[in-house]
C-alpha cells in the first residue's frame, strides 16, 4: 500500500474510532486563503501559516462530511489502482450517491481541494486530473518522455514544430529535460506567442518560449519550475501591465495562490522576474492605454493591503502605485502601434539588456 | 336613572321585546330642539304608556319647556316676504319633525345605507331582539332566519321566528311600529339592544322601500291564542297604524315571528348574513340557529352548551359615568326629597357619608331639595362629585361569554389546531364597568397566508362594519405580535392561519355611531383589550414555537438519516468493514447527532 493510501486509510479509522465512543468525528483542514500565508523570499513561495479549519460532523455539515469521506475513498481507490479521473469525471461519478451527490461541479472541486489540502498532496498525486491545458512551448528545448505503450524513449525538439508547438502534458513529473537556451520567456497571450514562434524570436533570442494562457496551470508552473531548476534557466515574465497580469498571473507563477498554499512548494518558480510589461514602460514606449476598471483598482488595492508577496517588496508597490495615479492598463500587444514586430526588435532586446528595469 | 324608568310591562314576567330604544339620547335631543309638538306629544305619550317612555321626554324636557311658549305650529302659514324674514315667518316654516320622519331621511345612521347592508341590519335586529328575549326570560334560544326572494328580483321577505316569551298582545303595535319605543335605554343593563330603535326602524324601511307592511305572529303560552298583526308606521305622527288585527292558530309553545319584506341585495361572503350568524353562532354557543337561503338552502348552526348566560343585574349609574345635564334632569325628576338622600339611592357606590362629603364638598347642605338646586349649585356638585373618590362600580352586572364557551364557540365554527380564550376582570371606563375578552384560533383549515381575520363582539352581537374605526381593532393593530412568533408588518394586522375574537361586554357600549358598528376609543378599553390579547398571544407562542421545534427536529432527523449511511459507506470502503460493522457505524451516528443540538 502506498504511503498516501495509508494517510487516507489512518483518517479514516480516527473518524471510525471517534464514533465508536460517541463523540463526533472531525477532519482539519488547512485554512486556505491569503491570510493564511507567509512570503519568505529565502524559500520563495508562499506558506501555510497553519491555522486550521476543523470540520466537526454537526447537523449542519453532515452532507459535506459525507461527500468529503466518499470522495476520499474514491481517492484512496484511484491512488491504490494507479487510475486517474478528471475532475469533471468525480463529479459524475458522484452521481451514484444518491442523496450525498454533487449537483454542481464546483462543490465537487471545492471538496476535492479540501482533500488535497488535508493530506498536503497535490490532487494529481490522488489521481484527480484538471481539464485544463497545460500551456505551449517552442523553442531551444529537448523535452524527453516515453511512449506510454512501449516504455521507449521520445525526444521531443521544441524548435521542430514549425509554426505550432508543443503542448505540455497534465502530468510532467517523468519528463527530463536537455536545453541550450539561455533563459525562459513565459507569456501571457497566445497572441503574443504565435508572433514570437512565427518570426522564430526563440532562435534569435536562444530562449525557451512558452505560452500561459492567462493564470498558468499547475502542470504549466510545475514544467517552468523543472526547467528553471533543472536547467538552471532565468525566468521571465511577459504579461499585460494590469493588476491580473501583475498578481493573478504573475504573482501565482512565482510564489503560488493562496487557495493552493499546500502545494505551492512544488507548482511556483521562484527563480521567475518581472520584464514586463511595467508601468514604466507605458511611458517609456508611449503604449497606448485604456483606463483601469473598478475591478482593477479594487484588486491593486487589495494587493498592496493583503497581499505578503507585494508588502515584501517595495517595488511593486511603487509600481502599483504609479500605475493606480496613472489610472490606465496596456496590453502586451500594445507595441504593435508603432509597428508590428517592434516587440520583437526593439522591446525585448532592449529590456533584456536592462534587467535591472525588472520588476522583482 | 331611578328603576321605575324601566318599562312597564304590563304583567308577569313578561320580558322586553325592545323597539324603541336602540337610538341614542344624543339623537332623540336633537331631533326635538325647536320643536314644540314633539315636547307635546311626548308628554302625551307619556301618558298613554304611562312610564314607558319618560325617559325621551325627561331628556328634552329643558329644552322643551323653553320652546313650549313659542306657538310654531299654531302661527298661520303665510306667503313669504321676497327680502327679509321675519321671526313670525320663520316661524312659519317651523314645524315639528316626528323622529320617524327624520330616520327616514337620514336611514344610513340606522344602517340601512344600501339594500345589502339594509338586509344584514334587518335580520341583525331582529336576531338580537330574540336573543335578548330569550335571555331575559330564561329560555334556550332557537332561532330561525328565512329569506325568500320577492317577486321582483330586488325584493325579499325576511322571516325571524323564535321561540322566546311571545309579547302581549296590547305590546305589538308599539313594539313594532313605533319608533323609539322601549325596554332598554332607560336602565343600565348588558343587554344586546340598548339604544331602542332596531326592529320597527326595519320595519319602516322595508314599508318605504316595497310598501307592504310589517308582519309578526306572537304567542305567550300554549294555552292562549296568537295574535297576528300586520302593521304599518305613520311616520308624521311616529305612532302605529294597525292593518291586520287578528287570532290565529299557531302551532308552537310560545315565540314570536316577524316577517319584513324589503327592498335588499343578498350575497355571500365579508359582511353577509351569513357571516353575521356565524358569528353569533361563536358567541353565543347556547344558541341554536337555523338559516334557510334565498336559493332554499338550510343551514344550522348548532348548540355547544346548553347553559344561558348568568342573568344580569341591572345597575344605577355610578357618579363618574354622569354628564352634567343628565345630572340636572335627574335632580328634577327624584323623588329623593334630600340631596343627600338623592346622592344615595339616585347612584351606584355612594353611601350616605359619601354623600355628605359630597355635599360639603360642594358647600350645599345635605338637606336641600334637590328639584331646587339651582344651576350654578347643580355645576358645584357635579365638580365636587368628579373629585371625590368614589369606589368602582359593581361589576356583577356583566355577564361575559367565558374563556371555556368562547373556546366552544370557536371550535364549533372554526376548523383549527389551537384555541385559547381570555376573560379579563371587569374594569370601569367613565363610570362604566365592563369587560374585555379575546380569545384566538390558529392553523387547521384557516387560510395560511393573508391577515389575521378579527371578529369584534360588543355584548355578544357581532360587529361586521367600520372594523377601522373601531378601538378593539386598534388594540389589535398595536400589539406586538412579533413577540408571540407570528409575522406582522407595520400598522398592520398580524398574518397567517388566525381568527382573533374580541369581545366587550358592557352595560353600556360606547359605540361610535347609532348604527353600532365600532366602539369608541376609550384608553381603559385599549389597554384591556391589548392585555387580553397580549394573554392569548403568550399562548398562542409557546404552541407555535412548539410546533416549530416538532418539525425543525424532524426536519433534522430526516436530513440526518439521509446523509449517514454514506459516511458509513465511505469508512466501510476505506476501511475495508463488513456490513454488519457498517450498520453499527450508523447506529452510532445516528444517536450521536440526534442527541446533539446544532
Amino acid at each position: 500500500m502506498s504511503k498516501l493510501a495509508a494517510q487516507i486509510k489512518d483518517t479514516a479509522a480516527s473518524v471510525r474510532t471517534k464514533i465508536q465512543r460517541r463523540s463526533k468525528p472531525t477532519l482539519a483542514f488547512p485554512l486556505r486563503s491569503l491570510s493564511n500565508v507567509n512570503y519568505h523570499p529565502k524559500q520563495g513561495f508562499f506558506q501555510l501559516k497553519g491555522k486550521k479549519k476543523v470540520r466537526t460532523l454537526t447537523v449542519g455539515t453532515v452532507k459535506t462530511f459525507a461527500q468529503t469521506l466518499r470522495m476520499m475513498s474514491q481517492a484512496k481507490t484511484l491512488v491504490e489502482d494507479d487510475e486517474i479521473m478528471t475532475k469533471r469525471e468525480a463529479y459524475y461519478v458522484s452521481k451514484n450517491w444518491q442523496d450525498a451527490r454533487f449537483d454542481e461541479q464546483p462543490e465537487s472541486d471545492t471538496v476535492i481541494d479540501d482533500i488535497e489540502a488535508l493530506f498536503q498532496v497535490n490532487r494529481e498525486q490522488l489521481g484527480f486530473i484538471p481539464e485544463e491545458k497545460g500551456g505551449e512551448v517552442a523553442g531551444k528545448l529537448v523535452v524527453i518522455d516515453r511512449d506510454s505503450d512501449t516504455g521507449k524513449q521520445l525526444r521531443i525538439d521544441c524548435t521542430k514544430f514549425g509554426s505550432g508547438a508543443y503542448s505540455i502534458p497534465i502530468s510532467i513529473e517523468h519528463l527530463k529535460f536537455e536545453a541550450k537556451a539561455k533563459f525562459v520567456l513565459a507569456i501571457e497571450t497566445a497572441g503574443m506567442f504565435q508572433r514570437l514562434v512565427k518570426h522564430n524570436y526563440w532562435r534569435k533570442a536562444n530562449c525557451i518560449l512558452i505560452s500561459m494562457g492567462g493564470v498558468p496551470t499547475r502542470a504549466c508552473r510545475r514544467f517552468i519550475r523543472r526547467l528553471a531548476d533543472e536547467l538552471k534557466l532565468p525566468v521571465y515574465a511577459f504579461v499585460d501591465c494590469d493588476p491580473y497580469g501583475m498578481f493573478n498571473i504573475y504573482r501565482t507563477l512565482k510564489v503560488g495562490s493562496g487557495n493552493a498554499a499546500h502545494i505551492n512548494r512544488y507548482f511556483c518558480v521562484p527563480q521567475a522576474t518581472f520584464l514586463g510589461v511595467t508601468p514604466q514602460d507605458i511611458v517609456d514606449y508611449k503604449l497606448p492605454t485604456h483606463p483601469l476598471k473598478e475591478v482593477d483598482i479594487k484588486r491593486a488595492k487589495d494587493a498592496i493591503k493583503n497581499d505578503p508577496f507585494v508588502q515584501h517588496y517595495k517595488a511593486w508597490q511603487d509600481s502599483i502605485r504609479q500605475l493606480l495615479e496613472m489610472g490606465v492598463r496596456a496590453e502586451q500587444q500594445a507595441f504593435a502601434v508603432h509597428d508590428l514586430n517592434y516587440v520583437i526588435e526593439h522591446y525585448l532586446p532592449e529590456k533584456l539588456a536592462a534587467p535591472k528595469k525588472f520588476l522583482p | 336613572m331611578s328603576v321605575s324608568r324601566h318599562v312597564a310591562m304590563p304583567s308577569g314576567p313578561t320580558p322586553t321585546y325592545d323597539e324603541g330604544a336602540k337610538f341614542m339620547g344624543k339623537a332623540g335631543k336633537k331631533l326635538v330642539k325647536s320643536k314644540t309638538k314633539a315636547a307635546r306629544k311626548v308628554k302625551k305619550k307619556r301618558g298613554v304608556t304611562k312610564k314607558a317612555e319618560p325617559e325621551l321626554a325627561k331628556a328634552t324636557r329643558d329644552e322643551a319647556e323653553k320652546l313650549a311658549r313659542k306657538p310654531a305650529e299654531e302661527t298661520p302659514a303665510k306667503k313669504a316676504v321676497p327680502h327679509h324674514s321675519t321671526a313670525e315667518e320663520m316661524a312659519s316654516r317651523q314645524r315639528e319633525i316626528s323622529v320617524a320622519e327624520f330616520f327616514t331621511k337620514n336611514r344610513h345612521l340606522l344602517g340601512f345605507d344600501n339594500p345589502r347592508k339594509a338586509l344584514l341590519t334587518t335580520i341583525k335586529e331582529g336576531v338580537d331582539n330574540s336573543l335578548d328575549a330569550c335571555e331575559e326570560a330564561g329560555i334556550l334560544p332557537e332561532v330561525m332566519v328565512v329569506i325568500t326572494p320577492g317577486k321582483e328580483e330586488d325584493r325579499f321577505r325576511v322571516t325571524i321566528e323564535d321561540n322566546g316569551p311571545g309579547i302581549l298582545k296590547k305590546q305589538i303595535p308599539r313594539i313594532f311600529a313605533k319608533l323609539l319605543y322601549g325596554s332598554k335605554f332607560h336602565r343600565l343593563k348588558m343587554s344586546r339592544g340598548q339604544q331602542g330603535i332596531g326592529i320597527s326602524a326595519a320595519g319602516m324601511y322595508g314599508q318605504l322601500t316595497t310598501g307592504k307592511p310589517i308582519s309578526i305572529i306572537s304567542k305567550i303560552s300554549h294555552n292562549k291564542p296568537a295574535h297576528h298583526y300586520e302593521l304599518e308606521i305613520d311616520t308624521k305622527r311616529n305612532e302605529p297604524r294597525i292593518i291586520v288585527d287578528e287570532t290565529v292558530d299557531w302551532p308552537v309553545q310560545r315565540g314570536t315571528k316577524v316577517e319584513i319584506e324589503l327592498e335588499a341585495k343578498f350575497q355571500k361572503g365579508r359582511q353577509s348574513v351569513e357571516e353575521y350568524l356565524e358569528q353569533t353562532a361563536i358567541a353565543n354557543p347556547h344558541v341554536l340557529l337555523h338559516f334557510v337561503t334565498p336559493d332554499g338552502e338550510t343551514k344550522t348552526y348548532s348548540r355547544a352548551s346548553q347553559e344561558l348566560p348568568v342573568e344580569t343585574r341591572e345597575i344605577k349609574p355610578h357618579p363618574y359615568g354622569v354628564e352634567l345635564g343628565v345630572l340636572i334632569k335627574m335632580l328634577h325628576e327624584t323623588k329623593a326629597r334630600t340631596l343627600q338622600s338623592f346622592l344615595h339611592s339616585e347612584f351606584s357606590r355612594i353611601s350616605t357619608q359619601v354623600a355628605r362629603m359630597i355635599c360639603e364638598k360642594a358647600k350645599i347642605s345635605e338637606r336641600s331639595s334637590p328639584t331646587r338646586i339651582a344651576r350654578q349649585e347643580a355645576d358645584n356638585l357635579f365638580k365636587a362629585i368628579n373629585q371625590t373618590r368614589i369606589m368602582n362600580p359593581r361589576t356583577d352586572c356583566l355577564s361575559p361569554i367565558g374563556e371555556e364557551l368562547i373556546l366552544a364557540g370557536l371550535k364549533k365554527q372554526i376548523e383549527a389546531d389551537f384555541y385559547t380564550s381570555v376573560t379579563r376582570p371587569p374594569s370601569v371606563y367613565r363610570g362604566n364597568p365592563f369587560q374585555i375578552e379575546a380569545g384566538l384560533a390558529y392553523g387547521g383549515s384557516l387560510q395560511a397566508d393573508g391577515l389575521a381575520r378579527v371578529l369584534r363582539y360588543a355584548n355578544r352581537v357581532p360587529l361586521l362594519y367600520q372594523q377601522s374605526a373601531c378601538a378593539m381593532t386598534r388594540s389589535v393593530l398595536n400589539t406586538a405580535w412579533r413577540n408571540y412568533a407570528l409575522s406582522q408588518s407595520a400598522g398592520a394586522l398580524p398574518s397567517g392561519p388566525l381568527v382573533i375574537i374580541v369581545h366587550m361586554a358592557s352595560v353600556w357600549v360606547p359605540f361610535t355611531s347609532e348604527s353600532k358598528e365600532a366602539v369608541a376609543h376609550y384608553p381603559e378599553i385599549i389597554k384591556e383589550v391589548r392585555l387580553a390579547l397580549q394573554e392569548c398571544g403568550r399562548r398562542l407562542a409557546v404552541f407555535i414555537r412548539r410546533r416549530r421545534k416538532a418539525a425543525e427536529s424532524q426536519r433534522k432527523k430526516d436530513y440526518i438519516q439521509q446523509y449517514i449511511p454514506h459516511i458509513a459507506i465511505a469508512l466501510r470502503e476505506m476501511l475495508e468493514l463488513s456490513e454488519r460493522q457498517e450498520t453499527t457505524i450508523v447506529k452510532q451516528l445516528t444517536d450521536l447527532l440526534e442527541r446533539s443540538h446544532s
